[in-house]
């Protein structure tokens, strides 16, 4: 089989287990596919070696009743991963090798996957086209010098440039579907409290879940079903019934109810975006499901009040980063010249943006008006959704209100460059699973994602409709391999 | 006694002014391990052996609560009378310092666990309330240690991650007394509870002292001043005494008073200024995103009450009742609750017709007299209440004199011995056999002749005489009441 990494995650687990494929040949493949696409820079840190090494003994005494036996993966680098160095796509952590492993990560591995290595991503996963990162920039295997979106930017590229038959991203605010959609590729935000958040380097812990993105719907559900376990670690992990996704997958969503929220319909969307919706819509009414006009009144406050929610959490969890205990340190006259060096050198200039505006937002004197107001309406947010999910069991909406753009596009604009994430955002504060699924191209032929948010805990029915949708819709991505010499 | 005389007013020509004092109490959690981590808070580790790597605040690590923690913070509020808060709030309290891993400490700050409570004081003149305003749980920081090296500071985590119970009073104290009676009424009732050893040497209770100062009549309260970090009963007092005065000089010299807060230098006994409240930081407090609310039904709050015991003021009310003792001892007995164990255990082993008065007697006399003498805790006491009761009971029933049971019990303290032993070993059994002790008052009244017409005649001095000739024939173990029964007859 020649064409190994063209295979999908579920086609590699059956010819695993059917043994057509040993879990070497799988790691090969993906390691010299990995190997010849270092133009993509999809990884920070390599783990190549002890893959092989890891396949081997797999290979040694296969256990085929894992639900990903031998399978290689690689991760988004804001997983801690045990005597793997983790960097966040940051300096500050340069040099960070945990003792300890994330639980999400835990859980793949106990399903027999193996690590490739770590992929980019921006700085903290604070940005939406991994150019904060660190380790530079991250090429979209759509086109040169495009970028895969962002945070989890090198986890996209590596998924549709199939560097990795499946990978987990984290999402703060469209951190996974964005990429996902600018790729060609399937993502996965879980609803809050799905995933466990234990071992995951922290950006805005109350809107933070880790996810899966995959080449299709199927490919999902199962990482899914292999990522989110109740975890007592994790205060705000959520013990609740969790379906065996891919097994339970079905693509019969007849007389499901969809809402169409009309304040998704923002000034300035382009004429592709607003077709491909109307497509979406088309898609879904063939699949037997009913769509309703629905209202989420509160949505253009979205995107202030999480980018008030979200850096003021920020701004407290990269306290930690003072170069006193780990990571990098730089020389200082003393303990605050230290901090102060240490944190200017450390921290990239998105970082550095968003820490000093959440210092602002809950400074004293500015609480009121900032931070506790962003909690009231992020309160009114969920209460939109609470509303609408009376009427209905999904809503679907447009993943981005545009396809990719080019490197340097956006950089000196960080207004426009938040402006990506207007779609997505409000799930994340209202803590509800949505998925973005490829569903068609623009005019440049790039791809262009549709969203389908569902109630908390709804995975299923998500992944279901994206399921049936995924038929009808048929996308092909684009892979040239432009980036192979 | 006079209210009046007992007021603690600071005297400057012809004004008088008044110390207004309330303190912030932080009480280490009696807890086998950490308020978000499963480390271990023993003291006295090697440093950073006990530190986690949630205490350490390594990347991705998140805090759990110790539901234990949680439960010893209730049951404090209960013993201080204070309303539960069924809902209360961790938040982050953000700083930058080298013994704060997370550069934020969790706290609770606008809705804490423990509301508004009152604890009473045994002062002198009577008995005083003092409110307290609330009672948080918190994180400790680690410890910085800036001697060991020339050059570095070193940084030991083992407290980073310790619970403490931030018990905040209303500024109800008046003086450095009430003070002293406040921080020990505190650490009284926390023993009775469990919930913290009140260990001041190991810092397991320390308080932030806020002074200020009023004219005598006044109603408004001056402007506070804050004493950071006090870690004894002694430089409380110290630095209220000068803290107060400072404060009185600046008035009189018709300066201003700045809310600050201030260091207490135990060496030069002085406060100083650490910081204004211009340079105070802001904490930028927000509710800790990665825990949820802390939720508690009525049935854990109903359990935990079940669960307190009797507490000192209760145990006092009842000292008085059933034992007939008079306020000042049962203070003394119940304040604590080491002391009100062995006393306790003392009255159960003395079984039936058993004389408490005696009993009390001698613990805060002869046992507390050794106690003091070898510098132990009535824990730690040589002897055992079981033996301690065998000999109140040898006294009582007049098997021994209550001069010779200070010999029985200097003997009693090498080794915990049966007093009834030692009694028979020495042959140091009362003689209550009223013939023989007839036979000998007969031949000391021969031997004195004169003496005794002097004491027919009217010189009563010369009965003490006869009673001292008396013991002395008997080696000292004459029933003394039989002595002068029987002295009175024969003379």
């Amino acid at each position: 089989m020649s064409d190994i990494t063209k295979q999908s995650l579920t086609e590699l687990v059956e010819n695993i287990k059917n043994k057509k494929l040993s879990s070497t040949d799988v790691t090969k493949a993906f390691i010299q596919r990995s190997e010849k696409s270092s133009e993509l820079n999809a990884y920070i840190t390599d783990d190549f070696t002890s893959a092989l090494d890891k396949a081997k003994k797999f290979d040694q005494k296969p256990n085929l009743d894992l639900k990903l036996p031998g399978i290689p993966m690689a991760v988004k680098d804001l997983f801690c991963t045990k005597n793997i160095k983790t960097t966040a796509g940051s300096k500050i952590l340069n040099n960070f090798v945990p003792t300890y492993e994330s639980t999400v990560t835990e859980n793949i591995w106990n399903e027999g996957a193996i690590l490739l290595g770590k992929l980019n991503c921006d700085e903290f996963a604070m940005g939406s086209s991994n150019e904060t990162s660190h380790f530079g920039n991250v090429q979209n295997p759509i086109d040169k010098d495009l970028v895969p979106g962002g945070s989890s930017g090198g986890s996209a590229s590596a998924v549709a440039g199939q560097l990795t038959p499946i990978t987990i991203g984290t999402d703060t605010g469209g951190s996974i579907r964005q990429p996902a959609s600018f790729t060609g590729i399937v993502g996965l935000k879980p609803t809050y409290g799905s995933c466990s958040r234990y071992g995951i380097v922290a950006f805005a812990s109350s809107l933070d879940q880790a996810g899966p993105m995959a080449q299709n719907v199927k490919d999902c559900a199962l990482l899914q079903e292999v990522i989110s376990t109740y975890d007592s670690k994790d205060s705000t992990s959520i013990n609740f019934k969790r379906n065996h996704y891919s097994k339970e997958l079905t693509k019969n969503i007849k007389g499901k109810k969809i809402g169409i929220p009309k304040e998704y319909r923002v000034d300035g969307m382009s004429k592709e975006i607003e077709d491909l919706w109307q497509k979406g819509i088309q898609y879904v009414k063939d699949c037997g499901a009913e769509t309703i006009d629905i209202s989420l009144p509160h949505t253009s406050y979205a995107l202030p009040t999480y980018y008030i929610v979200a850096p003021a959490e920020a701004s407290s969890n990269l306290a930690r980063y003072d170069g006193v205990k780990y990571g990098y340190r730089a020389k200082g006259e003393n303990l605050i010249d230290m901090y102060e060096k240490t944190r200017s050198e450390g921290f990239g200039a998105e970082v550095q943006r968003r820490i000093m505006i959440g210092t602002y937002v809950l400074s004293s004197g500015y609480y009121d008006a900032y931070y506790l107001k962003a909690q009231k309406v992020r309160k009114l947010i969920k209460n939109d959704f609470d509303e609408a999910y009376k009427k209905v069991d999904a809503i679907l909406t447009p993943s981005t209100p545009s396809s990719a753009f080019k490197i340097g596009e956006k950089t000196n604009d960080p207004v426009s460059m938040y402006l990506n994430d207007i779609f997505t955002v409000p799930v994340n504060l209202a803590g509800l699973p949505g998925i973005s699924i490829p569903a068609g191209h623009d005019a440049k032929g790039y791809p262009l994602g549709l969203q389908i948010i569902g109630k908390a805990f709804d995975e299923q029915n998500i992944l279901n409709i994206a399921f049936a949708m995924e038929e009808k819709i048929n996308f092909k991505n684009k892979i040239t391999d432009w980036w192979i010499k | 006694m006079n209210k009046k005389n007992t007021e603690y007013l600071i005297n400057r020509k012809d004004n008088q002014y008044e110390v207004v004092i309330g303190l912030e109490v932080h009480a280490q959690v009696l807890s086998e391990s950490k308020l978000f981590s499963s480390s271990s808070t023993k003291f006295g580790a090697e440093p950073n052996t006990q530190v986690s790597l949630v205490d350490a605040a390594f990347p991705g690590m998140l805090p759990v609560i110790n539901e234990f923690c949680i439960k010893q913070a209730i049951k404090t509020g209960i013993g201080l009378n204070a309303k539960i808060n069924k809902r209360s709030v961790f938040d982050r309290k953000n700083y930058f310092y080298a013994d704060l891993p997370q550069g934020y400490q969790i706290s609770q700050f606008k809705d804490p666990i423990v509301g508004e409570g009152k604890v009473i004081l045994d002062m002198p003149n009577g008995q005083k309330e003092i409110g307290i305003e609330r009672l948080h749980l918190e994180q400790d920081a680690g410890k910085s240690i800036h001697d060991l090296d020339p050059q570095n500071t070193l940084v030991d985590l083992n407290r980073s991650g310790v619970a403490l119970m931030e018990i905040v009073s209303k500024p109800d104290l008046r003086s450095p007394d009430e003070v002293n009676a406040y921080i020990k009424k505190l650490r009284s009732i926390m023993r009775y509870l469990g919930t913290c050893d009140g260990n001041m040497q190991e810092g397991s209770l320390r308080a932030d002292v806020n002074v200020s100062v009023r004219p005598k009549g006044s109603k408004e309260f001056g402007t506070r001043c804050e004493i950071k970090n006090v870690n004894s009963i002694k430089f409380m007092q110290m630095a209220i005494e000068y803290e107060a005065n400072r404060q009185v000089d600046l008035i009189e010299e018709g300066k201003t008073i700045n809310q600050e807060t201030r260091l207490f230098d135990t060496k030069k006994n002085e406060t100083r200024s650490m910081r204004s409240k211009e340079d105070a930081h802001d904490y930028r407090y927000f509710p800790d995103p990665d825990l949820l609310p802390l939720e508690v039904s009525d049935k854990f709050i109903e359990d935990l009450k079940n669960d307190i015991p009797e507490l000192p003021d209760d145990k006092k009310k009842r000292f008085i009742e059933e034992f007939k003792l008079s306020p000042y001892e049962a203070n003394i007995l119940v304040s604590d609750i080491d002391t009100a164990k062995y006393f306790e255990e003392v009255l159960a082993k003395m079984g039936k017709n058993k004389d408490i008065k005696l009993a009390v007697n001698w613990i805060t006399g002869e046992l507390f007299a050794v106690l003091n003498s070898k510098g132990l805790e009535i824990s730690q006491s040589p002897v055992s209440a079981k033996n301690f009761a065998i000999l109140i009971n040898l006294i009582k029933n007049g098997t021994i004199s209550g001069k010779i049971a200070k010999t029985v019990f200097e003997l009693m303290i090498d080794g915990d011995k049966d007093p009834q032993k030692i009694v028979e070993e020495k042959g140091l059994k009362q003689q209550s056999d009223p013939k023989a002790l007839e036979v000998l008052i007969e031949k000391i009244i021969n031997e004195n002749r004169e003496k005794a017409i002097e004491y027919k005649q009217g010189k009563e001095k010369l009965f003490g005489f006869f009673v001292g000739q008396a013991m002395k024939a008997s080696g000292g173990k004459a029933n003394p009441q039989l002595i002068n029964e029987i002295l009175k007859k024969k003379l």
